[in-house]
């Protein structure tokens, strides 16, 4: 189990990590999703002892990682951004030299070497220079590296950047393998490999906690908000008309304008199809379409880490269950003619 | 420890940078005893060693500038820095590994004395004392090059800046008798010292009232020192900075055949002090 509390990283006067507090249960698999810099690549760095936080703890199956930064960091596995390797030593001689820094046992040491090659398939790889491989493979080794000695936590920076399609594949159905024995943290800004791999996700923007829960749940809790999107033939102005008489309807935006039809999209106060039905078959305006708009993780992380700041919190807003504050007619008229 | 150590020394065969230094070094030792003891017939292989004094100046850089600043440049230090190795750990072994390649050119050179008694009288003692001397005289200067390949991430600057250390260190006697012997002079020069002392003290603790304290107490101290009895403070700049003198102990060794223990001791003590202060700059990097 991981604690982090109230985790703060200053840079002169730029927070990275910015009161950042989560934990992470055992044998869960852990999503760090964020943007580029959102202080994924520090809060891991602080996790696994390499920096020093500003403020807070981080405490580690009962170790605080500053207090007692040797038995913590025995049940880590750290896969960095970029693989700590030395290309002048060959793979097998790289394992070796990480098995006795972690302090496995000799007797233990060739055993779990070749299950950590086995299980990144560098078995063929073992005699070449570090030096001479191509940039999958160093990922596989660091990722050797990080599960030798099967610690209890295993931490992966990023770990599929620079794969194949076919390596992403092995790598996670790996992930999934260790997840059953092992907590695993990874950090991400590729939402398919979240989706696919991680039990909880924690959404970090500029080093700002935002949302942790389920990637089930953050798109569920999104789509609850009663999102629909509107297929009227008819002009703008018409189908403008309309909405505005209706009670219940919050901010929509036009999403498409073509010759006699307009494309809305729009949140509403509870379910409200049959009063636009009813409301547009009215004014004689055809609904061509009517669906509600399932918010995938996607949709969901692209607004919530919205370099605009108000784009982003309307977004956290609708996480709770809020009423956008943001978000009213003038606002979202202006988005439409953009 | 043991696994940094390995890797190291390890590193140092598998790259040219061992078998450089230790070629560059037997070859230079070789050569001056070639000159002053065979060709010449000194008896004391302890001038052959004080004449090459001047190499470690080149080749010290050439083994420390890669130490830290290359772990740093290619961020394997991640590595070593979330391991359960402790940041003292990781330091040693660096420090011995190199000791390692260094003790190499100084075993070989322990057949020379026997060579000279092969052909003549030899002063066995004294120039195994020598020897002695030489290596942790060595052990200081690689010490200095860790702490500085500590201080930055390019190897260059590190090699640099080593040199030129390494240059103030060996030309440290000569520095030394250009500074004022006067008290005042004396008084001045203490003062600039103890803001040294106060800048560093603030690069390690980060906290303005330790440093405020020592500054404060130090000035205090010496300024009231200097109004008791400035007679007192009559070369005592020169004589303090004279007896940091690297070479002093060893020309005791070389030429004065005596077995200098203080010398020694200042030896051993410098070069604990710079691998501590090569753990405070790692550890201090973490908290940046």
């Amino acid at each position: 189990m991981i604690e982090v509390k109230n985790l703060v990283k200053r840079y002169g006067n730029h927070n990275a990590v910015d009161h950042l507090s989560f934990t992470v249960e055992d044998g869960q698999v852990f999503g760090f999703l964020g943007p580029n810099g959102a202080g994924k690549s520090t809060t891991m760095n602080i996790i696994t002892g390499y920096l020093a936080a500003t403020e807070g703890d981080v405490i580690i199956e009962g170790h605080n990682v500053l207090e007692e930064p040797e038995a913590a960091k025995r049940c880590i596995g750290y896969l960095p951004e970029l693989p700590p390797l030395y290309p002048d030593m060959t793979v097998t001689e790289y394992l070796q030299f990480a098995a006795e820094l972690k302090e496995i046992p000799k007797a233990n040491r060739e055993n779990q070497i070749s299950q950590a090659m086995a299980l990144t398939h560098l078995e063929d790889m073992a005699t070449r220079l570090i030096r001479n491989l191509s940039k999958g493979y160093r990922q596989r080794v660091g990722l050797a590296q990080a599960i030798l000695g099967f610690p209890r936590i295993i931490i992966l920076d990023e770990p599929t950047v620079g794969l194949d399609p076919k390596q992403v594949v092995e790598i996670r159905d790996l992930i999934r393998r260790l997840a059953k024995e092992h907590t695993v943290i990874l950090s991400s800004h590729i939402l398919s490999e979240i989706r696919a791999v991680c039990d909880k996700v924690l959404i970090i923007r500029k080093g700002r906690f935002v949302a942790c829960d389920t990637p089930e749940d953050l798109e569920e809790q999104l789509s609850a908000s009663d999102r629909m999107e509107l297929l009227v033939k008819g002009t703008q102005e018409e189908a403008e008309q309309v909405l505005r008489k209706l009670s219940g309807i919050g901010a929509y935006t036009v999403l498409e304008h073509t010759g006699d039809t307009v494309r809305l999209s729009l949140h509403s106060d509870g379910d409200r199809r049959e009063e636009l039905f009813f409301a547009f078959a009215g004014a004689k305006l055809p609904l061509l379409e009517l669906r509600p708009r399932l918010a995938t993780l996607e949709d969901v992380f692209l607004d919530l880490t919205d370099d605009d700041d108000a784009v982003a919190a309307k977004a956290a807003a609708l996480l709770k269950n809020e009423p956008a504050k943001a978000g009213t007619k003038e606002d979202s008229d202006h988005a439409g003619n953009l | 420890m043991r696994a940094i150590y390995k890797r190291e020394v390890r590193s140092y065969y598998n790259t040219l940078t061992g078998w450089i230094f230790m070629a560059v070094m037997t070859a230079f030792i070789g050569v001056y005893f070639m000159v002053y003891n065979m060709l010449n017939g000194a008896a004391y292989f302890s001038y052959a060693l004080s004449a090459v004094l001047f190499l470690f100046m080149v080749l010290v850089p050439l083994l420390t500038m890669r130490s830290m600043a290359e772990e740093r440049h290619s961020k394997t230090d991640q590595l070593l820095l979330t391991s359960p190795a402790s940041i003292s750990g990781v330091v040693l072994g660096k420090f011995f590994a190199m000791m390692t390649v260094f003790l190499v050119p100084v075993l070989i050179s322990c057949l020379c004395p026997l060579i000279i008694r092969l052909n003549g009288t030899a002063f066995l003692k004294a120039d195994y004392g020598t020897i002695l001397a030489f290596f942790l005289l060595g052990g200081v200067q690689i010490a200095a090059g860790l702490l500085i390949s500590a201080l930055t991430e390019s190897q260059i600057i590190a090699a640099v800046g080593t040199f030129s250390v390494l240059l103030v260190m060996y030309l440290w006697d000569g520095l030394v008798s250009l500074l004022p012997t006067s008290a005042s002079g004396s008084l001045v020069g203490l003062l600039i010292i103890l803001l040294a002392i106060c800048f560093l003290a603030d690069a390690i603790s980060n906290n303005w009232m330790v440093t405020g304290g020592i500054g404060l107490v130090g000035a205090v101290a010496l300024v009231g020192a200097y109004i008791h009895d400035s007679s007192s403070f009559n070369s005592l700049l020169p004589n303090l900075l004279g007896s940091f003198s690297l070479t002093d102990a060893f020309t005791a060794f070389a030429t004065d055949h005596v077995f200098d223990l203080q010398g020694l001791l200042l030896y051993l003590s410098l070069t604990a002090l710079l691998l501590f202060l090569t753990c405070q700059v790692l550890q201090k990097r973490r908290w940046n």
